[in-house]
């Protein structure tokens, strides 16, 4: 039994010594990726920042004002103004399909608002083809 | 272990028959017995001894070889410690409310020379000069020929300037990693910003150190590695400044005027939207301070917070308010204006000599800007409370700006507070203060009668300090200064849309030699806006304007810094945010009901 563990446990030294050697190099390498991703990170950060330099530089007031300028041809651009603010009101709403006159009497003619025909309360094919007059009528509102 | 009887039989037994004591052979097997016990301890106790000694001898053997071994050894940086969390050296940027870029660092180089490594000073010098045409090849020779073992010949370079240098080729010749202050912006918001410049200086790094404005104030802050380089944001709007900067440079050329200045102040949270001090100059080439004469003629002056000048009839609205405030007189109430008036050896006149009275309304003092009707209203006030007033909307002492300046720039107050000075500055004269001033006791105003500090910090949140007056008194005083917009000397300062309330002040520019130039002002347009639920103060100042396309040259503020501000208002309003308001019909057709 004893020299069974003895042997056992010799194998299980040199497995261990193994997986240290192993950790100890894998351990390694990676720190030295670290390093090298941090080094990147640092390049990268200033580059970022120079960037970000260049960017702030080429938007600045000044030039776009100028730019503004020298492309008005093109652009058209105006200093923002207090007319342009517009009323809420002065939107129109988008108009809705008006009901053609022989609808009117009866009340089928309510469901046709959607402008669809797959409202399963109004499948009639007149409503279909008055729908199809009000169109072009439509079209001529302001 | 054997052990020998104390009293051994055949020892006892011949003893006894020699006649001897056997007691002694007894004893005598004790002390041998004692002994042998001593020196068995003896022995142990040496044994360890000698394990300590060997234990300690190893234990500072050891400790000494990693004393040794550490002193030896190049030093590095631990490597697999610091992962996360990295300081950053660098100073941090600044920026605008909205994140956009008003200061940032940029990596450059310096060069620096090491004449004794140089193999061809003479070449070296001539093909500096040609790179840099402001250096002298003859003195840089003179310098590297001296025996010198180390110079600096530039403190920034551009990249192509590097490779420029680099192309010369001499080992004398280094480059170290210089961090450089830029603003991105230019001009904008320069006095603001102040500038940078370098501390101390080393081959491989140098201290980025704020000299002027809020970098200066802010140093320490901005340089904190703690603060990991997290930006720092302005109150500043930059599209704000820009634009208020562009309408104020034309208005000053079209007014003919030297200086001029403009803030834009949020009421409730202090902020400072824009601080333009014209002319100015560009951070990342900060002019040098002038040496003699005035220092309010250089670009570095900031008008805004250092020029403390009477700031003229833009007071009057100070005494006025108090008056409501003490319950002394209503808008309504009429008071003496009769002019000039003698007060002593003194004669209070009004503008070109007019005379608005014999009585005025509290109102249309304020409305036609009448000198002898607001001493009245003063001395009823009088000198005291008139004091603690003007005090408590921060009259007395240095704005709370986050400028280094405003340190500097406290008004001028006369020692003696006598009668006549309760008169004159009860009308902006005899006392001193900024435009920065102005702005806060204004938007005090604004601000329902609570007092604003003004702040370039960006801070969103309202401020809560207590009240200077009533809101019942600053809904009063407001009324009274739209009145001035809309029918008085401001007239030229109204805003379709935007309600503009404000107060005109023209003062004369004091002589140096004592007296005052009549043909020299300041001239002052204190405005909020709207005046139905005030957000924004505006305060324009012009030095020096003058208007000349009448016949005869005009200089009051109602035609030289009311439309520019006007025009400021108009373009800025928009960028606010804030839509046109549409106005009841006459001011008049709505009244406050009451039970």
């Amino acid at each position: 039994m004893r020299p069974v563990l003895y042997a056992l446990s010799f194998l299980a030294v040199m497995g261990l010594a193994f997986w240290a050697y192993r950790e100890n190099y894998a351990t390694q390498q990676s720190l030295r990726t670290v390093e090298e991703l941090q080094a990147e990170i640092g390049t990268l950060r200033e580059a970022l920042a120079v960037q970000r330099a260049e960017w702030a530089y080429l938007n600045r007031p000044d030039r776009l004002r100028e730019l503004s300028t020298i492309n008005f041809d093109r652009l058209g651009l105006f200093p923002l103004e207090p007319g342009q603010f517009g009323q809420i009101g002065l939107v129109s709403y988008p108009v809705l399909p008006t009901l053609a006159p022989d609808d009117m009497p009866d009340g089928t003619g309510t469901a046709d608002r959607s402008g669809t025909l797959t409202d399963p309360d109004a499948p009639d094919p007149d409503s279909a083809k008055a729908e199809g007059n009000v169109n072009p009528q439509e079209e001529q509102l302001p | 272990m054997t052990r020998t009887p104390l009293r051994p039989l055949a020892r006892i037994l011949s003893a006894r028959a020699r006649g001897e004591n056997p007691d002694s052979i007894e004893r005598e097997n004790i002390r041998l017995r004692q002994e042998k016990t001593r020196d068995r301890a003896r022995a142990r106790a040496e044994g360890r001894l000698l394990l300590l000694g060997i234990a300690f001898t190893i234990a500072f053997t050891v400790i000494g070889g990693r004393m040794g071994l550490l002193a030896a050894t190049e030093p590095s940086e631990p490597r697999g410690a610091n992962s996360g969390a990295q300081i950053v050296a660098g100073r941090a940027d600044l920026t605008d409310r909205n994140g956009r870029l008003l200061a940032t660092n940029l990596l450059t180089h310096s060069l620096y020379a090491q004449p004794r490594d140089m193999v061809d000073p003479a070449r070296v010098a001539r093909e500096l000069a040609r790179i840099f045409p402001d250096l002298d090849a003859n003195l840089l020779l003179a310098r590297f020929t001296d025996g010198r073992s180390f110079m600096w010949v530039r403190r920034k370079l551009s990249p192509e300037q590097m490779q420029a240098v680099h192309d010369i080729g001499d080992p004398g010749l280094l480059f170290g990693p210089r961090e450089m202050r830029l603003y991105p912006n230019g001009r904008l918001a320069a006095h603001v910003l102040g500038g940078a410049s370098f501390g101390t200086e080393g081959v491989h790094s140098a201290e980025v150190i704020g000299t002027a404005g809020i970098e200066k104030y802010l140093d320490a802050q901005l340089r904190d590695p703690a603060l990991e380089g997290k930006p720092v944001a302005l109150s500043l709007d930059l599209t704000v400044q820009a634009t208020t900067q562009e309408v104020l440079e034309a208005g000053m050329k079209m007014m003919n005027a030297k200086g001029a200045a403009a803030i834009l102040l949020d009421v409730y949270t202090g902020e400072i939207l824009a601080l333009v001090s014209l002319p100015d100059f560009d951070p990342n080439d900060r002019p040098q301070a002038l040496a003699k004469g005035d220092p309010a003629d250089s670009p570095l002056f900031n008008r805004a917070v250092q020029g403390v000048y009477e700031l003229g009839s833009t007071f009057k609205i100070f005494a006025a308010a108090q008056a409501l405030d003490l319950g002394l007189l209503e808008p309504s109430s009429m008071v003496d204006a009769a002019a000039p008036m003698v007060w002593g050896k003194h004669k209070i006149k009004e503008f070109e000599n007019r005379n608005y009275g014999p009585l005025l309304s509290v109102r249309d003092v304020i409305v036609k800007s009448s000198n002898v009707g607001v001493a009245n209203i003063a001395l009823m006030i009088g000198a005291v409370r008139q004091q603690a007033f003007l005090k408590s909307l921060g009259f007395f002492g240095p704005t709370p700006v986050e400028l280094v300046e405003a340190a500097g720039a406290k008004p001028l107050i006369p020692k003696r507070w006598a009668e006549i000075v309760t008169i004159t500055a009860s009308y902006g004269h005899g006392m001193s203060a900024s435009p920065m001033h102005l702005a806060a006791a204004y938007a005090a105003i604004a601000n329902g009668g609570k007092a604003v500090r003004p702040t370039l910090l960006r801070v969103d949140k309202p401020q809560d300090y207590p009240a200077v007056m009533s809101n019942d008194t600053a809904v009063k005083a407001i009324d009274m200064l739209r009145g001035v917009v809309t029918e008085g000397t401001a007239s030229l300062g109204d805003v379709e849309g935007y309600q503009v309330a404000g107060k005109t002040g023209t003062a004369d520019k004091p002589k140096a030699t004592g007296g005052y130039y009549h043909d020299k002002v300041i001239n002052t347009f204190a405005s909020l806006f709207p005046a139905s639920n005030p957000k924004y103060v505006l305060i324009v100042t012009l030095d020096e304007p003058v208007e000349t396309t009448g016949p005869i040259p005009r200089r009051t503020a109602g035609w030289t810094a009311v439309p520019v501000a006007a025009e400021i208002t108009r373009r800025v309003a928009p960028l606010l945010g804030m839509r046109p308001i549409i106005e009841p019909a006459a001011s008049g057709a709505v009244t406050l009901i009451r039970n």
